[in-house]
């Protein structure tokens, strides 16, 4: 007897085949994302056909904050004003001495005939609202690749270093913060010019110093700076305070944990840095092994600029 | 005529208009791109349409538009490149096997079922993630799917107002 069902039954494929087909492809873009990148043009279609939906659902978070800061109350204006007022006189004066410094920079470099390592455009960005991605320490801001932001350039805001661009698309840009777990950041104590690397703990507040030996000269208080060995980072931008440090003879390394000097999860608006020059390209065999902790750990080449 | 929502009820549901599962799916994408699925507690919309549909109309919604629909989560969110695919795919699979079951039951019973589908799919895209080293969330992260079952009743009834209403309101009628 034929037990094959009728052609007017037919669904097509069982729900069973159609989970394998469709959980393997899933399983190969999350290898190709996460292992080559190579999922990034396919992302950007995506996301560009999303685009409008996700205007949509930022109008009204766009007209509360018009509404909001349009009724700020006089007074909280007047206080702000005070306030920036106090901050401009004193940022007025540090700026004297930095021109000052500066301009003394200079004329050193050209003694030196050193030519200027960076030269900085930066654009203000407004962060637009914290990543969806609940594994991952993100925010979004109003700058895109139209706007000439590009993926590893440096966030700051006026205290310090905020995180890394590190996806773009035309109208929008993603933020890493230094808080989160992949993220590193090359730092040095100004104390005593010692270099290491901060990386996000994942709790999303703090930052460890990893692979800092056990008697290493890290104190409660100290500052970490950008070291710019990296390239990436301009040197010298606040990066974090050491909050606490632990030392237990049973481990090889310490552990450190840092607070962020800058206002990662506070503030509205932030500075992407523009770097036109970079430091001269790595040699070749670098390249190949870019992370290597050696590279971190070779002697220091100068002292405090 | 009371209205119920599985199968014990006697009343027949008027067919679904496909535009308004539609409809109901952009609805809940918009949602999901609201600024504050960072916050605690925030139902994964997508994901709970997405079971509706699935255990109501298992013929027409089915594991290749959850794939789709995790895609675009996945490019709106800056996730994983799939991690939501293959967490709606299981999703939806799972829900089409349980939907014969699931409609047997009254509504909160339902809510239940739909609980452990939705942390099912959570734990799924937490296995992910944490493979691929990014930090555990914390418990928290699993508090959007509580809400989301706590929302099923109200869901379904919104949902399925539709279906319930006549095209024409007749005494003599009873649907």
């Amino acid at each position: 007897m034929d037990t094959t069902p009728p052609p007017f039954f037919n669904r097509g494929p069982a729900p069973l085949v159609r989970l394998t087909f469709f959980g393997l492809l899933a399983v190969l873009l999350m290898v190709l994302d996460a292992r080559f990148q190579y999922t990034e043009p396919l992302r950007q279609v995506i996301a560009l056909v999303a685009y409008p939906l996700q205007q949509a659902a930022l109008a009204p978070v766009r007209v509360a904050r018009a509404t909001f800061d349009y009724f700020t109350s006089k007074s909280a204006l007047e206080r702000e004003i005070d306030e920036l007022r106090a901050r401009h006189l004193q940022v007025a004066k540090d700026l004297v001495t930095l021109e000052a410094l500066a301009a003394e920079n200079a004329q050193l470099r050209r003694l030196m005939e050193a030519r200027e390592k960076w030269q900085r455009k930066s654009t203000l960005a407004e962060i637009l609202y914290a990543g969806r991605d609940p594994f991952a320490r993100r925010v979004v801001i109003d700058k895109g690749s139209s706007h000439g932001v590009r993926p590893g350039l440096a966030v700051i805001d006026e205290l310090g270093v905020v995180g890394q661009v590190t996806r773009v698309h035309p109208m929008l840009s993603e933020v890493t913060l230094i808080t989160d777990k992949n993220q590193a950041i090359p730092v040095q104590v100004v104390r005593n010019g010692l270099r290491a690397v901060a990386f996000g703990s994942g709790d999303g507040e703090t930052l460890d110093l990893r692979f800092m030996a056990a008697n290493a000269d890290v104190q409660n208080g100290d500052l970490l700076v950008t070291s710019g060995i990296d390239g990436t980072y301009p040197q010298g931008l606040p990066v974090a305070r050491v909050a606490r440090i632990e030392r237990d003879a049973a481990y090889v390394f310490a552990k450190i944990s840092l607070v962020p000097a800058a206002g990662t999860d506070r503030y509205r608006h932030v500075l992407v840095l523009s770097q036109d020059s970079l430091l001269p390209p790595p040699p070749p065999e670098a390249e190949t092994d870019k992370d290597r902790p050696s590279k971190m750990k070779r002697p220091r080449v100068r002292r405090d600029a | 005529m009371s209205v119920q929502f599985d199968n014990r009820s006697q009343r027949i549901l008027r067919p679904v208009k496909p535009g308004f599962i539609a409809v109901t799916i952009l609805v809940a994408l918009v949602l999901n791109m609201l600024p504050w699925r960072n916050i605690a507690g925030i139902p994964d919309w997508v994901a709970l349409a997405l079971v509706f549909w699935c255990v109501r109309e298992p013929r027409r919604i089915g594991i290749g538009l959850a794939w789709l629909l995790g895609i675009v989560m996945d490019a709106a969110n800056g996730a994983l490149f799939g991690q939501h695919a293959l967490a709606y795919s299981a999703l939806a699979f799972a829900s089409i096997a349980l939907s014969r079951r699931m409609l047997w039951f009254p509504l909160w019973p339902q809510a239940v079922h739909v609980l452990v589908l939705l942390l099912a799919s959570q734990l799924l895209m937490l296995a992910v993630r944490l493979f691929t080293g990014a930090a555990f969330p914390g418990f928290l992260y699993f508090a959007g799917s509580v809400i989301a079952a706590a929302l099923w009743p109200l869901v379904t009834i919104v949902l399925l107002i539709p279906q319930t209403l006549p095209d024409s309101m007749d005494e003599n009628r009873p649907i």
